[in-house]
């Protein structure tokens, strides 16, 4: 009896110490696409101010919205914009409006593993919608070859490499492809999670990426830094003018211009497919979703912080990880947005 | 009336309960009270498990009914929702677990019942028994660094190249799909299949063996003719065990399969399953319906492991008790 | 000897040599998945691995202190939620059921002990995280201790009832009433077994990663109380093993092999246990 005492008050004091709580945590969860970016600005963060914690769970822009409505995390990440009726279910569930914050601007790049091609290959958009429409099959298809005169294409079937899971990314890929082919738009559609005609399905961008990598002969798509971290070979897209531009900072910080200007006030914006010479025509902004209302003031408090923190010296870190700082018109725009969040 | 042993010795006419005061006054009233509250809980969360995945899948049942048995598609852009390819890759993959495992695991537990010395035979339980205890996350592990690029270097050409014009062997091979899952299920599932396997064959009575063998019949014969099928109802038990451990079998899955809904005769296609796909997109569900057609798909996988389970537990008591001589 | 016995002599030891080499293939699968975790994981365990938490996406080093951390505080709770449950309810159907009620609940632990853990996933997301709106530890020591139940239940249950009479019956004579004869003389006698059970239990259940998906989440820091997301070996392993990392997944190997250790560690302690017999002397 005596030895049973001891024990229970032992991990009731243990709980204890493990109960102690020191330090604001706030939870979000969502898009992979920044997940290198978020990390590392949280990390700093953390670093600059050790009592907040910001643990951010890459699982999804799909999990990431859907969390953000249920209520379970604090905020979300996405980078595919949360359409009117999502707005809704989340005004209707939680009883505020949800906000969009763009944090940065990325570009989602068609990366492959073709065996004796180490180089940029040229995709046109037709191209691209028939590989992942399942029609062009073979990588030597006259589609691929025509724009890639002098590199030796194999006969290989294409493995068609996409998300399995509820994915920003995807609506990234699924919006520029609804926009140049009118078969993929009536077909599959633009949404963070579609019916793909074919292909294996990877988690996250880091589950595509890792297939890519091991899969001989596939193509996928995959933000920038994941190729560029992982050094395998992502190629160039014809754009609207005719060029074929390859993912850089400056080919999305181009597509990006024209809605800069532009920009509407819930800053829920698609600029695939840009019109410009030098615009990279897959790129996208990416988006933190900060509900309006908060119930508890030290984490709006520390959430304000952070966004503020975010748009002047978080963007200094952009440009080392493959993505581009958001345009100055859209910083403005957005400090003032900070404001409304109550 | 209580049955068990712990009953006074001198209590009176029939055995069991004293009178409630006097059960009160001992503080038996108060344990047996508080224990019983623990023994329902049990039932509650089961009865209430049942009635979560009831209630969550209402819309998904009401709006496809049966259908949903038979539909292919698994579109959230149009909001339409079948089970079929998930279906079809849980049975798949665990067919392909069973076609391996059950001879390697029955031949392994013939082995340890019949032809190794006791002290072996129990060593090599003990180590079988370590085997089904490694998580599924970590033959996942095994399955993502070892199995997927040995099924692309070495399995694929070696069935693809003499046996390719089967549709089931029909290329091309991403590494990932059904018979790498089929095999990672494989190895998890052995252990059951050998342990209880061990057992039945165990229990066999030795008398069945020796008439065998005074009619001149090999050690072999004896076994497969006579002892075997003695236990067979038993075996087959195991066997349902097994396939119900790899019907729910989540993490190696998933890790494994590919992850597309696709229905294919070709064992190198990467398919799905229903327990993988649900943790792929259960957090992510956006949409009432989506997200009840997930649990609609959760509710499928229960009643498929509950008439499994359910089945094999009747076969290995038939067994035993026939071979402790309880006639049927 | 007839060329007809000659024959079935061979098909014999053949066959007989075969089920050999299927045993020997089954127990060397064993070895081999040691031995590529030792292999792989081996040299990444190191203090940094053990002590350090996660780096940023694609920087190298970092480890996985918070995972470990995490898991033991997950097995800690569900342990003190699921194996009061099951023990106290294996009494009651040992000592005081009748057999009507006892099938029930036995009926309703296999049938819990069945359920995928996938499906246990689904029910404490809807049962604990959605009510209160987060991810939290709790959230997946619930998940676990469910498991934990079923197995606790009938192992219980099964070596209360294998505690001879004579030791009851000595107890009562002495006066004891019936719950003094269960805390004091057939509990203890039957310990070994239960302890064995609940060990086999834990190391089960150390390894799930499906249930705590949706219930733990995962956490990038050290996780404070219970009420906080939390990461676990097991997902860390999951979720490094499918990234492009290869920095990543020389550590999801190290967790892997810690893991592994862990579990096989605490079956080989309950089994040893076990096999010391139950200490009930014969007299």
């Amino acid at each position: 009896m005596k030895r049973i005492a001891v024990l229970v008050v032992g991990v009731l004091a243990l709980g204890a110490i493990v109960w102690a709580q020191n330090g604001l945590l706030i939870n979000g969860a969502g898009a992979t696409f920044p997940y290198p970016i978020y990390s590392k600005w949280f990390d700093e963060y953390h670093k600059k101010y050790a009592n907040i914690q910001f643990n951010y769970q890459s699982v999804g822009s799909g999990a990431g919205i859907k969390q953000t409505t249920e209520g379970t995390v604090d905020f979300g990440a996405t980078d595919g914009p949360m359409n009117d009726d999502q707005l809704k279910a989340f005004q209707d569930k939680r009883g505020s409006a949800i906000l969009h914050f763009p944090t940065v601007l990325g570009a989602a790049v068609p990366t492959y593993n073709v065996p004796g091609v180490t180089g940029a290959l040229n995709f046109t958009p037709e191209a691209l919608a028939g590989i992942f429409l399942g029609k062009i099959t073979k990588w030597n298809d006259p589609a691929i070859t025509g724009a890639n005169k002098g590199v030796d294409l194999p006969a290989n079937d294409i493995v068609v490499v996409h998300r399995s899971d509820g994915s920003g990314t995807t609506y990234i890929w699924t919006d520029y492809l609804s926009k140049v082919s009118d078969e993929w738009k009536s077909k599959v559609s633009k949404n963070t999670s579609v019916n793909w005609p074919v292909g294996l399905g990877g988690k996250g961008n880091e589950g595509v990426t890792g297939l890519i990598k091991q899969t001989p002969n596939s193509i996928g798509y995959v933000e920038l830094i994941y190729a560029a971290q992982n050094n395998i070979p992502y190629g160039a897209v014809k754009n609207s003018s005719g060029n074929f531009v390859k993912a850089d900072l400056a080919g999305v910080s181009a597509a990006a211009a024209g809605a800069a200007k532009e920009m509407p006030d819930d800053f829920r914006v698609s600029i695939t497919n840009a019109p410009g010479k030098t615009a990279y025509p897959i790129s996208s902004f990416t988006w933190l979703l900060i509900p309006q209302k908060f119930q508890d003031a030290g984490k709006r408090d520390a959430v304000k912080g952070f966004l503020k923190w975010m748009l002047a010296d978080g963007q200094n870190y952009a440009e080392g990880l493959s993505y581009a700082k958001l345009p100055k018109e859209v910083v403005e725009k957005e400090k003032k947005a900070i404001n409304s969040i109550q | 009336m209580a049955t068990s042993g712990t009953t006074l010795p001198n209590a009176g006419p029939a055995t069991g309960s004293r009178s409630f005061l006097s059960r009160l006054r001992d503080g038996d009233e108060i344990a047996r009270l508080i224990t019983l509250v623990f023994a329902a809980t049990v039932v509650l969360i089961t009865l209430l498990l049942v009635y979560e995945l009831w209630t969550n899948s209402a819309l998904a049942r009401a709006k496809f009914g049966l259908h949903f048995f038979v539909t292919q598609v698994w579109d959230p852009v149009i909001d339409q929702y079948g089970a079929l390819p998930f279906m079809y890759g849980t049975l798949v993959t665990s067919a392909l677990a069973l076609l391996i495992a059950v001879p390697l695991g029955i031949g392994a537990a013939i082995f340890l019942a019949e032809l190794a010395p006791p002290r072996i035979s129990d060593t090599l339980q003990f180590f079988i028994d370590l085997l089904a205890a490694v998580p599924s996350v970590i033959y996942g592990l095994l399955g993502v660094f070892i199995i997927v690029p040995l099924m692309r270097t070495v399995i694929f050409p070696g069935l693809n190249k003499p046996l390719g014009f089967m549709p089931f062997f029909k290329g091309p091979s991403y590494g990932v799909g059904f018979l790498t899952a089929g095999i990672v299920l494989a190895i998890m599932v052995i252990p059951y299949i050998i342990s209880v396997s061990r057992e039945v064959l165990l229990s066999v009575p030795r008398d069945q063996r020796e008439a065998a063998l005074a009619l001149g019949s090999t050690r072999w014969e004896s076994t497969w003719k006579v002892v075997v099928p003695f236990a067979k109802t038993g075996i087959l038990g195991s066997v349902f065990l097994a396939l119900a451990r790899a019907l729910g079998e989540t993490m190696a899955v998933t890790m494994v399969i590919g992850n597309t809904p696709t229905i294919s005769a070709s064992l190198f296609s990467p398919g799905d399953s229903i327990a993988s796909v649900i943790a792929n997109q259960f957090t992510e569900a956006t949409g009432d319906l989506y997200l009840q057609s997930l649990v609609a798909l959760g509710l499928v996988l229960f009643l498929m492991t509950f008439i499994l389970n359910g089945l094999a537990r009747i076969l290995i008591v038939l067994t035993t008790q026939k071979g402790s001589g309880v006639p049927t | 000897m007839s060329a007809r016995v000659k024959w079935r002599r061979f098909v014999s030891n053949f066959m007989l040599t075969l089920t050999g080499l299927c045993a020997l293939v089954s127990v060397s699968v064993l070895f081999l998945i040691l031995g590529y975790l030792v292999f792989n994981g081996g040299t990444s365990i190191n203090w940094a691995f053990l002590t350090q938490l996660p780096k940023p996406v694609g920087e190298a080093g970092g480890g996985m202190a918070n995972a470990i951390v995490g898991s033991a505080k997950l097995l800690l709770a569900a342990s003190l939620f699921g194996v009061p449950i099951g023990f106290l309810g294996g009494i009651y159907l040992a000592e005081f059921s009748g057999s009507a009620v006892a099938s029930v609940v036995r009926y309703s632990a296999d049938l819990l002990n069945g359920v995928p853990s996938i499906v246990i996933g689904i029910f404490a997301y809807s049962m604990v995280v959605l009510p209160f709106r987060h991810f939290s530890t709790f959230a997946g020591a619930f998940a676990l201790g469910l498991m934990m139940i079923p197995i606790t239940l009938r192992s219980t249950e099964e070596f209360l009832n294998g505690v001879p009479r004579y030791l009851r019956e000595g107890a009562m004579a002495l006066g004891a009433s019936k719950w003094k004869t269960i805390a004091s003389v057939v509990v203890p006698a039957a310990y070994r077994g239960i302890l064995t059970a609940i060990l086999l239990a834990l190391a089960r259940v150390a390894g799930e990663t499906a249930p705590l998906l949706f219930t733990a989440f995962g956490n990038r820091f050290w996780s404070q109380g219970w009420e906080q997301p939390t990461a676990s070996l097991p997902v860390m392993i999951f979720t490094y093993a499918v990234s492009p990392y290869e920095d990543w997944h020389r550590q999801a190997w190290a967790a892997g092999l810690v893991l592994l250790g862990l579990i096989l560690i605490i079956n080989i302690l309950a089994r040893t246990i076990l096999s010391r017999g139950i200490a009930v002397p014969r007299s």
